[in-house]
């Protein structure tokens, strides 16, 4: 168990759960971005069944990268589990019951071959795929900008806010930024699997989405620079010390989230890869490099999610009603040795997933066609 | 600390959120792997309506599959959203088998589903049944995670108290996974939804039976159920719960509680056939006895004694009494961490902190509690007897009908004579909901058995819940009700019209009710 010491596995959990974030956002990320395009790219029935067939056998796996981001974050972080789950209450539950439309619309809807129950149903996955995102860019534009939360004596938390808080400016514009990306990473694939006219409308779609995605980050990112305080831990930190939230002392700094860039100039890489990301897969798709697209705007993800991580780091809820009560990689973690047996869990199994996933997608490669559809009526999506 | 009906609506949201998933999860549980073994007489005997019945019933499973999943993912994150403090106070032992559920179960069990529905023209029979394996595997594996995280909670061993985090820590992981609660609820609760699987499958095959129609598939999937059906509710019934109960001290309460002990008697002790439990007075105003069967079922022996209900009280007062200098001592460690006068006072009592915290139902400072405060929450320490002795006795009438049903099911398949007995047709038809009414009754009696706590011994149920408004709790559960009830009559319609369709629905031309186009 001191095979890794604590400081470090603290530190290594921030990272794996920036891993767990981004492997949802680039696995469940674009067949939530092909439900969002589901209404609009898809115009008669046939069409609506191709565009679904193309996440059909995928989508299920896909969400357990939500679902276990729950948990490992439940196991790593409890305190940020509880604090930021119960104050974002509403906000939670609105991604909960948004997700409830997935599972029964996918299996669902072509059951029954009725044109207001299917059409009923292709709005239910719409929703089940716009909401999500937008929930939770909203969700990490609050958390830059501070959360009214604190704890007691007991480490009770307290959230002194309303869920209509959330809707500030700041926090609409990220989730901009989160479902322009989602929806087009989902538009990019969608392009791959499939032919025609389906193909032209997504990729259409997919660069009017990566230059949003763009814009929205750009605008963001001068905010977050010019407009937000950040926060900056004050007192002697002991990264190595059992974790405590209430043991610090923390002050609000205008300008504070570009510290870390400041500090360390290869951090710059972070948001540098979120453009590159996104530069590449418009320029891609334009020329029909569908694949490479695809990688591009997870790289494009992985930069964007990674720059609100890299800003705040090391704070994970900044709190704006009490900033010393703020919750960090130091001080909300588990212990040593609930970290330590999650690390050893995750090395061994993330392989192990990554390559059943790898197997399942090139059992189903290739284009889904009107024609496929037709003849697998019985058994398609 | 928080309000009652904050604590009252998050415990009705949680068994309503848990009771809507478990009504399907079983169905999976057990159809999985009546998937398996006829995919697997498909693969040996290349006989197509082997295949045929893989996907007629994987079919089905499918529509069940889905609400299993949607209400699946409330469950994940309902301990952040409700029980904000039970999920900081005990997320560094709970959090971990829910992580490891994900990553070594539910990747699976997810991944390979869409391979079992899409993949029949893609991979070869050998490469299709491994497919239907691993999501079986998958399955059942997820099961044991969660049931090692409910067990923790029944018997939380391999874990302490910190006062320098404020939390419960895990000391040895494999002493949470090898929680013997934990190992045997896994085997009673996955052999109850492999019973759940058969019946449903026994039951629908009895309807095609007395319909005269699509006999010969039918009567293959009757004899694959009986036979499967039978092994499992011997399982559910011989590996029951009951070889969990002298494990810890929750179910030895759950045990008094659900057999009306209000007495510790000389062992063996005698077994409440039936009885009218009195709660004001704490005794049966009267019961039906059977001698020494009580003693022999919960300790599996002759001498060993099982404690009564009044018994459990008196000790669990002392416990109180001791619980309040840990929750005073930690008061003062907490102010300073270096009071070693108060380390010394709170690590001799730091067994009963959990004790001493639930006076804070009574009194915020548990320090002036009075002599009836600590009565009181002694009487507290034991859920309601009535219920718990009527559900308890539920679920066991139903399982040993299943028993009956099964047996004879299987006695005449091997006659090979049950498609001509209307009558053990009508039975099975008639008793489909059997065992999910047998799996919500036996949920009632383990969970409601575990109040007042959330984890037993541990954290009470009324310190455990999120600070939220009860307008939230309001409106959140009607939401969570109503949502599932809409899905839950869309799923029972596409059930009923697929199942009465039958395997015409897959348009191979080979059967009755072919779909039109």
């Amino acid at each position: 168990m001191e095979l890794i010491d604590y400081p470090t596995l603290k530190l290594l959990w921030w990272l794996l759960v920036g891993v767990l974030l981004v492997g949802f956002a680039v696995m469940d990320g674009h067949d939530m971005g092909v439900g969002t395009l589901l209404p609009f790219v898809g115009r008669s029935d046939i069409e609506r069944r191709v565009i679904i067939n193309t996440v059909g056998p995928h989508w299920d796996g896909n969400q357990v990268w939500f679902i276990t981001g729950g948990g490992a974050i439940f196991a790593a972080w409890p305190l940020v589990y509880a604090t930021a789950f119960s104050g974002f209450y509403w906000a939670m539950l609105l991604v909960l019951w948004a997700l409830f439309f997935r599972p029964v619309g996918f299996d669902y809807r072509s059951k029954i071959d009725n044109p207001r129950w299917r059409s009923t149903w292709d709005w239910g996955l719409f929703i089940g795929g716009f909401v999500p995102p937008v929930v939770f860019g909203i969700a990490f534009g609050n958390l830059l900008q501070g959360v009214p939360f604190r704890f007691d004596a007991n480490l009770v938390s307290h959230y002194e806010g309303s869920f209509w808080q959330l809707l500030n400016p700041f926090g609409l514009l990220c989730g901009v930024v989160s479902s322009a990306m989602i929806t087009c990473h989902g538009a990019v694939y969608l392009a791959h699997r499939t032919e025609g006219v389906i193909q032209a409308r997504a990729a259409r779609a997919a660069q009017a989405c990566a230059l949003v995605t763009l814009a929205a980050f750009s605008v963001a990112g001068l905010w977050l620079a010019r407009g937000i305080d950040g926060y900056v831990i004050t007192s002697a930190l002991d990264a190595a010390a059992l974790p405590d939230p209430l043991a610090k002392t923390v002050a609000v700094v205008p300008g504070a989230w570009l510290a870390n860039y400041a500090r360390t100039p290869a951090a710059m890489l972070v948001p540098v890869a979120g453009y590159l990301g996104f530069v590449l897969a418009l320029l891609l798709v334009r020329g029909g490099r569908t694949f490479a697209a695809f990688w591009c705007s997870a790289l494009g993800m992985a930069g964007v999610i990674g720059t609100a991580a890299v800003s705040m780091f090391p704070f994970v809820m900044p709190s704006s009603l009490d900033p010393a009560a703020s919750l960090t990689v130091w001080d909300s973690v588990s212990s040593h040795r609930t970290l330590f047996i999650m690390l050893v869990a995750t090395v061994i199994f993330m392989p192990i997933i990554i390559l059943y996933t790898r197997w399942a997608y090139s059992v189903m490669r290739g284009k889904v066609t009107a024609a496929y559809v037709k003849e697998n009526s019985h058994s398609a999506y | 600390m928080a309000i009652d009906s904050v604590v009252e609506l998050s415990r009705l949201q949680f068994a309503a959120t848990a009771m809507y998933h478990f009504l399907f999860v079983p169905l999976t549980l057990g159809m999985v792997w009546l998937l398996v073994i006829m995919e697997s007489v498909y693969v040996m005997t290349g006989k197509q309506v082997y295949k045929d019945m893989t996907r007629f019933w994987g079919k089905l499973f499918g529509i069940n599959f889905a609400l299993g999943v949607t209400t699946g993912i409330t469950l994940e994150f309902q301990f952040g959203t409700n029980w904000a403090y039970y999920s900081h106070y005990v997320g560094d032992i709970f959090g971990a088998p829910l992580a490891i559920e994900g990553l070594m179960a539910f990747f699976l069990e997810s991944t390979f589903i869409g391979l079992f529905f899409f993949g029949w023209d893609r991979l070869s029979r050998q490469q299709h049944l491994l497919v239907t394996l691993l999501m079986a595997v998958g399955t059942n594996l997820s099961a044991l995670w969660i049931l090692i995280a409910n067990g923790w909670m029944q018997n939380p061993v391999g874990a302490e108290f910190s006062y320098h985090t404020m939390r419960m820590e895990m000391t040895d992981f494999w002493a949470v996974v090898f929680n013997p609660d934990a190992q045997a609820k896994f085997v009673h609760t996955v052999s109850a939804g492999y019973v759940t699987g058969a019946m449903f499958v026994l039951a629908v095959s009895s309807w095609y039976l007395l319909k005269g129609r699509d006999t010969e598939f039918a009567k293959k999937s009757f004899r694959i159920a009986a036979a499967f059906g039978f092994a499992s509710v011997c399982s559910v019934i011989v590996l029951g719960d009951e070889s969990g109960y002298t494990v810890g001290e929750a179910q030895q309460t759950k045990l008094a509680a659900m057999e009306a002990m209000w007495h510790t008697e000389p062992a063996p002790a005698s077994f409440n056939l039936i009885a009218w439990p009195n709660e004001v007075e704490m005794k049966n105003d009267w019961a039906v006895e059977i001698p020494w069967v009580m003693g022999i079922i919960g300790t599996r022996s002759l001498d060993k004694q099982i404690p009564g209900i009044h018994e459990i009280v008196e000790k669990n007062a002392r416990r109180i009494e001791s619980g309040i200098h840990a929750v005073k001592a930690l008061e003062a460690l907490r102010a300073n961490r270096n009071d070693a006068a108060a380390l010394a006072k709170f690590e001799a009592h730091k067994a009963d902190l959990g004790f001493g915290l639930l006076l804070k139902k009574y009194s915020a400072d548990v320090a002036q509690a009075t002599p009836q405060m600590i009565a009181l929450a002694a009487r507290d320490t034991i859920p309601k007897v009535a219920p718990m002795f009527w559900a308890f006795r539920a679920m066991v009438g139903l399982g040993f009908w299943m028993l009956a049903l099964f047996g004879a099911a299987l006695w005449f398949s091997v006659k090979g004579c049950f498609d001509r007995r209307r009558w053990l047709l009508k039975a099975a038809l008639y008793s489909l909901p059997a065992p999910w009414l047998a799996c919500e009754v036996g949920w009632f009696v383990a969970e409601y058995g575990r109040q007042p706590w959330t984890i037993y011994g541990v954290l009470p149920t009324h310190l455990s819940v999120s600070t939220l408004s009860a307008q939230s709790l309001y409106g959140s559960l009607a939401g969570f009700v109503g949502f599932y009830t809409v899905l839950l009559i869309v799923e029972v319609y596409l059930m009923v019209k697929f199942a009465r369709q039958g395997p015409g629905s897959l348009g191979t031309g080979r059967y009755a009710n072919e779909a039109a186009h």
